[in-house]
């Protein structure tokens, strides 16, 4: 079951992936976003059905779950036609994270991992949302910096192939950033609370995700405009992507 | 069946000096619409052309070589029924426009529509043909990009800024383009704020019909902490705004558009942090560039022209049945009514036997009405009502 319903899912965020490059095919790829998300939620009801506790506790499958949330934020407001090139720059990214999640082994159930449900929906899902949420911050930061790159090159293109204008950029930056950073900080918490009681010390990971927090929080008490909001919201997704893909395994074993 | 004609010039083959003589204004041109009958007058800078359904083609061609005081025998294009539909489709759409897509026309032809009483041939060619316009507009892109050098600057200020309601604008000079820049960003709803001008009485004129403060060119500098568009369009022969006056440290972008020749904006301030510059050659780029992007949608528009104009086809071929179909349910309604005249019955008898009665005739009727009008659509459609007429003894009629 869980395997039959990979394949749409994949299927959906590839097609979206490939056809949010042309202009004429952009209603084609929000449907692949829909559809293929749309499977990917029945595929993790299933795992979330057959599991004893919380089933994305794994490196592989919390990957699977952080897909999850991307597209889904994606959904809420990305798919509009002037946001092509978003989705040309989020769909490739979930389906090449979701084929890795597979190859981690995402779609087989895994041995409960000793933490209590609660704790691991609040920690983990609550982390990973933020994640989800300033990877997408992320990928406005870029659209915002080539934009304001052809229009500082006074591209003749600029108003054929248009892009939202940088004061919507910048605005949904910021606003992604500050739902995001709420919900890593109570994700946080959380984990220290239960470092505590272990009473360990931090972990690589953790060691990267305070510093991602503290990225971000200088991102929303400074309020930096222009350029330097986008290179300080790509430097914070540069963590993102060193805790989620280089330093999670270890985390999480 | 009332003929379609259409008679007209246009910039395609008539020069300004020729079309300024034969335009007319709205009340003219719907005057000289009356006074040839059925027809609708369509009178822009770009074209004067007269749709008659039935009218005097000559007592047009006439009306119009009146106006142009000349023989227009060269120039005049007519053309009937289908072709003539189509060309109205293809200007209400924008695409016979200087411009492709254009989107004032569609207003121009609903003005001339509406200014006249017309028939039920123009009334339908004239309705679809509006509904072309919009259709043209909405499923393809070839309205949405600039095609001037004022309204590509009003467009690339809202590329940085989003809204521009609450935007304040600086105008330097009062260049003609300039104030075209500067009416087209506060149709999108920015505000000119300052208007500043070497010859001061023209300043504050401007600065009056913007609502705006009139400055002085010395004051330049102080204003631009103050507003986010700048456009320049000054006859002065060296720089009036250098790198060194825009103030350091905006959290806004500030937006220069520089219309002027020679420039009037230093080059070096696009180099700054925040700052935006476009000049003329940068403008007219972008509009060269839209303009064929506009191109692009023309051909995809042509499509949608062309499924109209075979609609308007079928739809004037339908006319030849009507008629015959009319003739054949006044019959059966004739004989109908006669025959429940001589039953005696209650009224509430007859209620139902006129409701039966009318159901049963319905039913009877409809499929050879919509065959007729299928058949209308091919050749066969005279052969049909010749038919019809001839089995239900409907000549006389």
């Amino acid at each position: 079951m869980v395997e039959a319903l990979f394949w749409p899912a994949l299927l959906g965020y590839g097609e979206a992936a490939l056809a949010y490059a042309s202009t004429r095919t952009t209603r084609a790829a929000t449907w692949g976003v829909r559809l293929g998300w749309l499977a990917q939620t029945a595929l993790l009801a299933v795992q979330a059905a057959r599991a004893d506790g919380f089933p994305w506790a794994g490196w592989s499958a919390s990957l699977d779950l952080f897909v999850w949330l991307i597209v889904g934020a994606y959904l809420i407001w990305g798919c509009r036609p002037r946001y092509r090139l978003l989705g040309l720059a989020v769909m490739p990214l979930a389906a090449a994270l979701f084929v890795v999640a597979r190859i981690g082994g995402a779609m087989h159930a895994h041995p409960n991992s000793g933490y209590g449900t609660a704790f691991l929906v609040l920690h983990v899902g609550l982390v990973l949302a933020a994640f989800a949420g300033f990877t997408l911050a992320a990928a406005l930061a870029g659209l915002y910096l080539w934009e304001e790159r052809r229009l500082k090159r006074r591209a003749a293109d600029i108003l054929r192939l248009r892009l939202p204008p940088l004061a919507s950029l910048e605005l949904l930056t910021r606003r992604t950033v500050a739902v995001s950073l709420p919900l890593l900080t109570l994700g946080l918490v959380a984990g220290f609370v239960r470092l505590r009681e272990e009473h360990r010390g931090l972990d690589a990971l953790e060691a990267v995700t305070l510093l991602t927090w503290a990225v971000y929080g200088g991102f929303v008490g400074l309020r930096p405009t222009g350029r330097r909001a986008a290179y300080l919201a790509l430097g914070g997704f540069a963590l993102v992507i060193v805790a989620r893909l280089v330093l999670s395994a270890r985390h999480f074993t | 069946m009332t003929a379609l004609t259409l008679i007209g010039l246009s910039h395609h083959v008539a020069p300004v000096e020729l079309r300024e003589r034969v335009t007319l204004d709205a009340a003219a041109a719907a005057e000289l619409a009356r006074s040839l009958g059925d027809a609708v007058c369509l009178s822009t800078c770009n074209r004067t052309e007269l749709y008659l359904a039935g009218a005097d083609e000559e007592a047009a061609v006439a009306a119009l070589e009146e106006l142009a005081g000349e023989s227009l025998g060269g120039v005049l294009y007519r053309l009937h029924e289908d072709e003539a539909a189509l060309h109205l489709f293809r200007v209400a759409a924008g695409l016979d426009s200087l411009v492709p897509g254009e989107g004032e026309i569609l207003g121009q032809v609903r003005d001339a529509y509406e200014a006249v009483t017309p028939g039920p041939v123009l009334d339908h060619v004239f309705r679809q043909a509006l509904g072309v316009g919009k259709r043209v507009r909405t499923e393809t892109a070839i309205g949405e990009s600039p095609a001037s050098v004022s309204s590509a600057a009003a467009a690339l200020a809202a590329q940085v800024f989003g809204e521009l309601r609450g935007r304040r604008v600086l105008l330097v000079g009062a260049g003609r383009i300039g104030e075209l820049a500067a009416a087209n960003l506060s149709s999108r709803g920015a505000q000119i704020a300052y208007v500043a001008n070497r010859t001061e009485d023209a300043g504050r004129e401007l600065a009056q019909r913007f609502g705006a403060e009139a400055v002085r060119l010395d004051e330049l500098a102080a204003k631009l902490g103050e507003v986010d568009v700048v456009v320049c369009s000054t006859a002065a022969p060296e720089q009036i705004l250098r790198a060194q006056d825009v103030p350091a440290r905006r959290r806004t972008p500030l937006f220069f558009i520089d219309i002027a020749v020679p420039r009037d904006v230093d080059p070096e301030i696009a180099k700054l942090g925040g700052c935006f510059l476009y000049d003329i050659d940068d403008l007219e780029a972008v509009v060269a560039e839209t303009l064929s992007g506009r191109r692009a949608e023309a051909e995809r528009a042509e499509q949608l022209v062309d499924e109209e104009a075979e609609r308007f086809r079928k739809w004037r071929a339908s006319l030849d049945v009507v008629p015959a179909i009319a003739s054949l349910r006044a019959r059966a309604e004739e004989i109908r009514s006669a025959e429940l005249a001589k039953v005696r019955v209650s009224e509430d008898e007859r209620r139902t036997l006129e409701s039966v009665t009318a159901q049963i005739l319905n039913k009877l009727l409809h499929l050879p009405t919509v065959r007729m009008k299928e058949a209308a659509v091919s050749a066969d459609g005279a052969v049909y009502a010749d038919a019809v007429k001839h089995l239900f003894g409907l000549e006389e009629d």
